[in-house]
């Protein structure tokens, strides 16, 4: 590489790793070195240094909340393949001309703000709402469901919120493979469903780790759904690390939960990661 | 107790990457809560005293305390915060002593809202508005009516799954040591503990923990009974006549939002000023009228049309009869036992 390839190379990363490193690693330096420190009474830190917000986080009380949340992350990212894979799939052998518009109506309800999408839903699934009049109209329930401040009401709005997440990895992963694949498939005698299942599927795996983590951080850390439509029944950790900052004024603890919530976003990117690159692998032996 | 109207959470957090960067001389920064005062109060301000402001927004008080400690309240002028935060600012040194020459105004308060046990004399904090916590509800959905804060907690079958409570630690935790007969400042370990096991047990009928949107659960009827401010509950009122407002016999909690001077601030004659400037009863009446909280103001309270009183009962509570509830002091230390005791709470199924 000659040094003007060099210099060209800084020019066009500088500006995104300045900002990396100025908005992220600093804050994620700063949350490290306050998660060893003692507390302030009122905020703040006090520069003691101690191991005991590590020794707490694994507290049963908090480790149930990180299982907790883990789970209802894992349920909404289940679905959300689960869903969102046929909906890409759909997209991606769509007709050309209708794809762009298919994408955009994906990303539509992007344009307005999450807080109110998700009031959206109270009024959906309340008990005087919509969903329960319209059942108790038609003579389906007597009784309105208690579909809202629940798991239930938290799972489908971290679902509703970042469907369009996994979507788009999905769409990008299945037009890569191409109709030329599935026909060759399909003309080697592979019957459409083996074709698939032998084929598609393992081609567009790396993207469903990309979807599937990307649904998963974001819910493990959301805290506006579950106080919102969970009416505040349930705690997940992203609610746990913003009272620690904000309500108990703890501030120690609150960053040594960000660490270890961080710590295992970055196992799982590491993990899909390994995935991608595996999945870069037997798509590359397609080509040969 | 003032909450951001519009949801906090998502505001909050954006906010404090929004800290003004000094204060300069000749300009004041003022934080509150949204809405908490007039629209065109800094220009009418800046009209009568020549003196230029600036306003900023805080959420929750854990929000502006959490700036103020981190910077040692470098920036700000004039703070909004409610009672035990105020107390604590004294405590650390953060807030100026209050120059009762400077603010004449300071007369129009109630006598009694000079003996606040969170700041006797209030030599650090000047009140704003006060209120208590109760019970707001649906009298054409709850028969009888309720006087206790059992009928929150242990609620009659046909409420179960229709009563709400507070989120916020404090009053939270306030109505099951209440109910238990202890004080809402209870510090010791197994009093607090009861108190969260009786929480746990109520959290089996209760519809949703809200301190946002409880009294829009009562107007749609989704909620019968809620645990609410008691200026909270006359926005229900506002829309709906069968709203209720109760203070519990076993007591409650006497809040106080007040208006507190930045020890670090380099204006103080200028921060002075504008508390004074508020505490004109023409200003302050503002509060009662529109967002219908009521203010230790005698002179407002005075200057109020009547009507509203008829209204809205509770705004007709004397202030001897509020401050016999029980003032909302600092913790300290003992805030913890809150904290872990809440996460109890909501982590328990």
């Amino acid at each position: 590489m000659t040094v003007s390839e060099i210099r060209r190379r800084l020019i066009l990363i500088g500006p995104g790793l300045g900002w990396l490193v100025l908005f992220m690693l600093v804050p994620f330096a700063l949350i490290v070195i306050y998660s060893f420190y003692q507390r302030g009474t009122y905020g703040g830190i006090v520069t003691i240094f101690t191991l005991d917000n590590y020794l707490r986080a694994i507290d049963p009380l908090y480790l149930n909340i990180f299982l907790q949340s883990a789970k209802i992350a894992g349920i909404a990212t289940g679905l959300a393949l689960l869903i969102g894979y046929p909906t890409a799939y759909f997209i991606a052998t769509a007709p050309k001309r209708y794809r762009t518009t298919l994408l955009v109506l994906v990303m539509l309800p992007f344009w307005s703000n999450f807080l109110i999408r998700t009031y959206a839903w109270i009024v959906l699934l309340n008990r005087e709402g919509l969903i329960n009049r319209a059942l108790i109209d038609i003579g389906l329930i007597d009784e309105p469901l208690p579909l809202l401040y629940n798991q239930f009401a938290i799972i489908v709005g971290l679902l509703y919120g970042y469907l369009p997440f996994a979507v788009m990895p999905l769409y990008a992963a299945i037009s890569r493979v191409g109709p030329e694949v599935r026909e060759a498939s399909l003309d080697l005698g592979g019957s459409a469903v083996g074709t698939f299942f032998r084929v598609v599927l393992p081609l567009t795996s790396g993207g469903a780790a990309t979807s599937a983590v990307f649904v998963f951080v974001l819910s493990i850390g959301n805290f506006i759904t579950p106080d919102l439509l969970g009416g505040g029944r349930t705690i997940m950790v992203g609610n746990l690390i913003y009272d620690q900052f904000l309500s108990a004024r703890d501030w120690p603890f609150g960053s040594s939960l960000a660490f270890i919530l961080m710590a295992i976003v970055m196992i799982l990117l590491f993990v899909q990661a390994l995935f991608v690159r595996h999945a870069a692998g037997r798509e590359d032996r397609t080509h040969v | 107790m003032r909450k951001a109207l519009s949801f906090g959470l998502a505001t909050s957090c954006a906010a404090m990457l929004m800290m003004p960067l000094s204060a300069t001389a000749g300009k004041i920064i003022i934080s509150n809560w949204d809405g908490y005062m007039p629209g065109n109060l800094l220009e009418r301000f800046t009209a009568a005293t020549g003196i230029e402001a600036e306003l900023f927004l805080h959420a929750t008080n854990e929000e502006i305390m959490g700036k103020i400690v981190a910077n040692r309240g470098v920036g700000y002028d004039v703070l909004f915060v409610s009672s035990p935060y105020a107390e604590a600012l004294a405590n650390l040194g953060l807030s100026a002593r209050i120059d009762r020459d400077l603010i004449p105004n300071i007369d129009n308060l109630y006598t009694e809202a000079n003996h606040f046990p969170h700041d006797p004399g209030n030599k650090h904090s000047v009140p704003y508005a006060w209120g208590t916590t109760g019970l707001c509800y649906r009298s054409d959905l709850v028969s009888g009516t309720p006087d206790s804060w059992f009928d929150l907690l242990r609620p009659a079958d046909e409420l179960k799954g229709k009563v709400t409570m507070l989120a916020s630690d404090r009053w939270l935790m306030g109505a099951g040591l209440f109910a238990l007969g202890y004080s809402i400042n209870a510090t010791d370990p197994e009093q607090i503990g009861e108190a969260r096991d009786l929480l746990i047990e109520a959290k089996q009928s209760l519809l949703a923990y809200d301190d946002t949107t409880f009294y829009a659960k009562l107007v749609t009827g989704e909620a019968a009974l809620v645990h609410a401010w008691d200026g909270w509950c006359n926005y229900g009122i506002a829309e709906n006549p069968d709203f209720k407002f109760v203070v519990p016999k076993e007591g409650s909690d006497a809040w106080v939002d007040t208006m507190v001077v930045v020890e670090a601030s380099p204006n103080k004659e200028d921060a002075h000023a504008f508390i004074n400037f508020v505490l004109r009863p023409e200003i302050h009446a503002w509060a009662v009228e529109n967002i219908l909280y009521k203010v230790p103001n005698q002179a407002a309270m005075e200057s109020v049309d009547t009507s509203l009183f008829e209204t809205y009962p509770n705004l007709a509570m004397r202030p001897t009869d509020l401050l016999k509830l029980e003032g909302l002091r600092d913790l300290g230390e003992a805030q913890r036992y809150y904290t872990r005791a809440v996460t109890e709470i909501t982590a328990s199924r």
